[in-house]
C-alpha cells in the first residue's frame, strides 16, 4: 500500500461549499486565513503555518497552554469547518431531498455536494459513499446488510487480533445470529500482523475480511491490498476500517482494494456525527436496506414498500446535512494542504517522538519503530504506573492523552497489558508538544517512583 | 485544585507501601473485584473471627487512588468488628459522593481522599477496595464461598452471552 498518495483534489473552487449557493462567502485557503500566523513560513513546519486555523488549541488547561495529544480520538476543527457549518446553518438549513422550495433546494444541493467531495477524496464512486453516523455505523450497515444475509453456518469471518471493537462487535452479533465464526489474524512481537498465518486461516470458508487500515493503538500501516488480494483468491470479501488511515495516510478506496471502507469525519478535522462508507457499487446495490423509514423508500404500502436507489437506499431518516457540509469543508481543507504533506508531517513528529520517549527510562512503545509501517498514533506503558494516573499528572500540565483499552481489549490482552496511554498527533502537533509531553512523563516518574 | 490534593502524600504513601498486600491462605473468604473499564482488579482475602476482622490481605493491579485506598481500607478494618467496618465503608462511600465531610475518627487515612470527589471518573478507582470490603464480609458472615464481581461494560457483554438464539433461528 502506498501511504504517501495525495488523493484527487476536488475542484479547484473547493473552498466554497457549492458555488451556485448564495450568500457565500469564500473561505480562505488553510493554513493563509490564520491572522496570528508567524509569517514567512510557507513551505515550512506544517503546524506553525496552520495552528492559527483552530481555535481550540488557543485555549488554556489548569492554566497552561492546551497541548493536544488525543486526535486518534478526535481531532480538532479549523475555523473553515466551523464556519461552513455555520454558514450553512444561518443561511441554507431546510430538510434535503423533497422540498420545493429554494432553501431546501440549496441544502440538497449542498448535501449531494459534499458526498461528492468526499467521494472524490478517497476516489470512491459517488452513488456509492453513504454517509453514516460514524465508522461504527458503516461497518455495522455491511454486518447486517450483507453479512447477516448472506452468512451460513460453518463461514468463516476473519478479523485481525488488533481491530477496535467497531470492526470486532458487529461481526461477532452477525455471527451468533448466522452461525458463521470468528477467527482471527494474530499479531507478531513486532506489532505487526502475522502474515504467515494468513494461508491457514484463509479458506474457501472464509466469506469476510474485517481489517483496520491503520490501528488506532499500534499505530501499524496493515497491508490491506495484499490481505484483499488473497482475500479475493477465495471469494471473500474485504471490510477495512479506515478510521485512521483516511485522516492520516491519505489512502485511497483503489489503494486499499478492500470491497468495503468506513472512516469518520471527526477524525479528519470534520464534525462529530458522520460518517462514511465507501462501497464496491455493484456489492451495494445488491444489498437490502440496514435501517428502514424515511428517505429511503421509493414507494409505500401498508404492508411492504420498495426502496431507493444507492446511496439513499442505507440513508433512512432524515440525514446529518449541516455535518455533510462540515466535512465537506474538512476535506477541502486536507486536500488544499495536501495529503502527502500530512503525512510526512506526521512522519517527522512520529519520528521525533520515538526518539524522546526512547529516552524515558522504563518506558515501552507498543507499536512498530519503523517509520514505514507505522502512523500517528503513539501507545506507550510506564513502569508500573498505571495509565489513568499518567493521564492525570498530563492533564495538571494542560497535556492531553488517552489512557485506557482504546476499544481494542483483545490487543491488550495480546500484550498482556490492562491499558495503555497513547499520545497521538495530526497537522497542528509539534515537537515542542512531544517535548512538553516527555518532560511531564518524567515528572509522573517523580511522582509516583 | 492541584495534582497534590488529589495524590495526597498519605495516598502516594499507601500506594507506594501498600499495608497488608498479598493473598491470605487458609480459612478465608476470598473476592475478586475487577473493573475491566479501566483495569483496577483486586483480589481480597478476609478471614472473621465471629464478627470481627481477624485477617485481610489486598493483592491489587491498578491505579495510584484504587492501590493506595484499598491499603487504607485494609488498615482501618483490620482488628474491627464487621458491622464497626462497615459503618466506616459507608462513610467513605458518602464522602466519594460528597454527601459528608471528612470524619478522620472514623475514617483515619481515609480522609486523604477527599479530593478525588472532585475527579467522578476516580471516585470508582477509590471505591473498589471498600466494595470488594462489603462483599467480602457479606459472603464471610453468612459463611459462604468467595466469588467475582466484574464490574461496568462486562455486565452487559455478560448479559449478552446468555442470551441464546433460538434453535434454527434466521434472519
Amino acid at each position: 500500500m502506498t501511504t504517501t498518495t495525495t488523493p484527487p483534489r476536488p475542484d479547484p473552487a473547493s473552498g466554497q461549499q457549492a458555488s451556485s449557493a448564495p450568500g457565500q462567502q469564500a473561505l480562505h485557503a488553510p493554513g493563509q486565513q490564520a491572522p496570528h500566523a508567524p509569517g514567512g513560513l510557507a513551505g515550512g513546519d506544517l503546524a506553525t503555518r496552520v495552528r492559527a486555523d483552530f481555535p481550540l488549541l488557543a485555549r488554556e488547561v489548569h492554566g497552561k497552554p492546551l497541548v493536544y495529544l488525543d486526535s486518534a480520538s478526535s481531532s480538532q476543527k479549523p475555523a473553515q469547518v466551523l464556519a461552513a457549518m455555520q454558514e450553512y446553518y444561518e443561511r441554507h438549513n431546510a430538510n434535503v431531498h423533497r422540498g420545493v422550495y429554494t432553501v431546501a433546494e440549496e441544502a440538497t444541493h449542498l448535501y449531494e455536494a459534499a458526498r461528492g467531495k468526499v467521494a472524490r477524496f478517497v476516489g470512491a464512486s459517488e452513488r456509492a459513499t453513504v454517509f453514516t453516523k460514524n465508522v461504527t455505523e458503516a461497518i455495522n450497515l455491511v454486518a447486517y446488510g450483507w453479512g447477516l444475509r448472506n452468512l451460513r453456518e460453518g463461514d468463516e469471518i476473519l478479523v485481525t487480533e488488533m481491530e477496535h471493537h467497531a470492526n470486532l462487535v458487529p461481526w461477532q452479533l452477525v455471527a451468533k445470529l448466522t452461525g458463521a465464526r470468528i477467527r482471527a489474524i494474530p499479531v507478531t512481537d513486532d506489532f505487526l500482523l502475522d502474515l504467515d498465518a494468513l494461508d491457514g486461516l484463509l479458506t474457501g470458508r472464509t466469506r469476510i475480511v474485517a481489517v483496520s487500515a491503520m490501528s488506532n493503538v499500534l499505530g501499524t500501516v496493515n497491508p490491506v491490498a495484499a490481505i484483499a488480494e488473497r482475500a479475493h483468491a477465495v471469494g471473500a470479501l474485504v471490510v477495512a476500517d479506515a478510521a485512521q488511515a483516511v485522516p492520516h495516510l491519505g489512502v485511497t478506496f483503489d489503494d486499499l482494494g478492500a470491497d468495503f471502507l468506513g472512516f469518520t469525519g471527526h477524525k479528519m478535522l470534520g464534525p462529530m456525527g458522520i460518517g462514511v462508507l465507501a462501497a464496491r457499487e455493484d456489492l451495494l446495490d445488491s444489498m437490502e436496506p440496514f435501517l428502514g423509514g424515511g428517505e429511503m423508500i421509493r414507494d409505500v404500502d401498508i404492508e411492504s414498500s420498495t426502496f431507493n436507489d444507492i446511496p439513499w437506499r442505507f440513508e433512512a431518516g432524515t440525514p446529518p446535512v449541516g455535518d455533510a457540509v462540515g466535512l465537506a469543508a474538512a476535506v477541502d481543507y486536507l486536500a488544499g494542504l495536501g495529503m502527502d504533506q500530512v503525512r510526512a508531517h506526521e512522519v517527522e513528529v512520529t519520528g521525533y517522538a520515538l526518539k524522546r520517549l526512547a529516552e524515558v527510562d522504563g518506558l515501552r512503545v507498543l507499536g512498530p519503530a519503523d517509520l514505514e509501517h507505522r502512523g500517528g498514533a503513539v501507545s506507550f506503558t510506564l513502569g508500573e504506573i498505571h495509565p489513568h494516573d499518567i493521564s492525570q499528572v498530563l492533564d495538571e500540565d494542560g497535556i492531553a492523552v488517552r489512557a485506557g483499552h482504546h476499544c481494542a481489549k483483545p490487543l491488550m490482552k495480546r500484550f498482556g497489558v490492562q491499558a495503555t496511554t497513547r499520545a497521538s498527533f495530526y497537522v497542528y502537533s509539534t515537537t515542542g508538544e512531544v517535548d512538553a509531553l516527555v518532560a511531564a512523563l518524567d515528572k509522573a516518574k517523580r511522582f509516583f517512583g | 485544585m492541584g495534582l497534590e490534593d488529589l495524590y495526597q502524600e498519605i495516598i502516594l504513601d499507601h500506594y507506594k507501601k501498600p499495608r497488608h498486600p498479598g493473598r491470605l491462605e487458609g480459612d478465608r473468604v476470598e473476592v475478586r473485584h475487577y473493573n475491566p473499564v479501566c483495569g483496577d482488579e483486586l483480589t481480597l482475602g478476609l478471614r472473621l473471627d465471629g464478627d470481627r476482622v481477624a485477617g485481610v490481605a489486598v493483592d491489587g493491579k491498578g491505579c495510584a487512588i484504587s492501590l493506595a485506598s484499598a491499603s487504607v481500607m485494609s488498615d482501618l478494618v483490620l482488628g474491627r468488628r464487621v458491622p464497626e467496618a462497615l459503618e466506616a465503608a459507608d462513610a467513605f462511600r458518602q464522602l466519594m459522593h460528597g454527601e459528608a465531610e471528612p470524619d478522620e475518627e472514623l475514617l483515619e487515612d481515609g480522609i486523604a481522599f477527599a479530593g478525588v470527589a472532585r475527579y467522578p471518573v476516580r471516585v470508582k478507582c477509590a471505591l473498589l477496595g471498600w466494595m470488594a470490603f462489603r462483599d467480602a464480609a457479606a459472603r464471610g458472615l453468612a459463611g459462604q464461598d468467595g466469588g467475582e464481581t466484574v464490574y461496568g461494560e462486562d455486565e452487559n457483554a455478560a448479559r449478552a452471552a446468555k442470551a441464546e438464539r433460538l434453535p434454527g433461528e434466521r434472519y
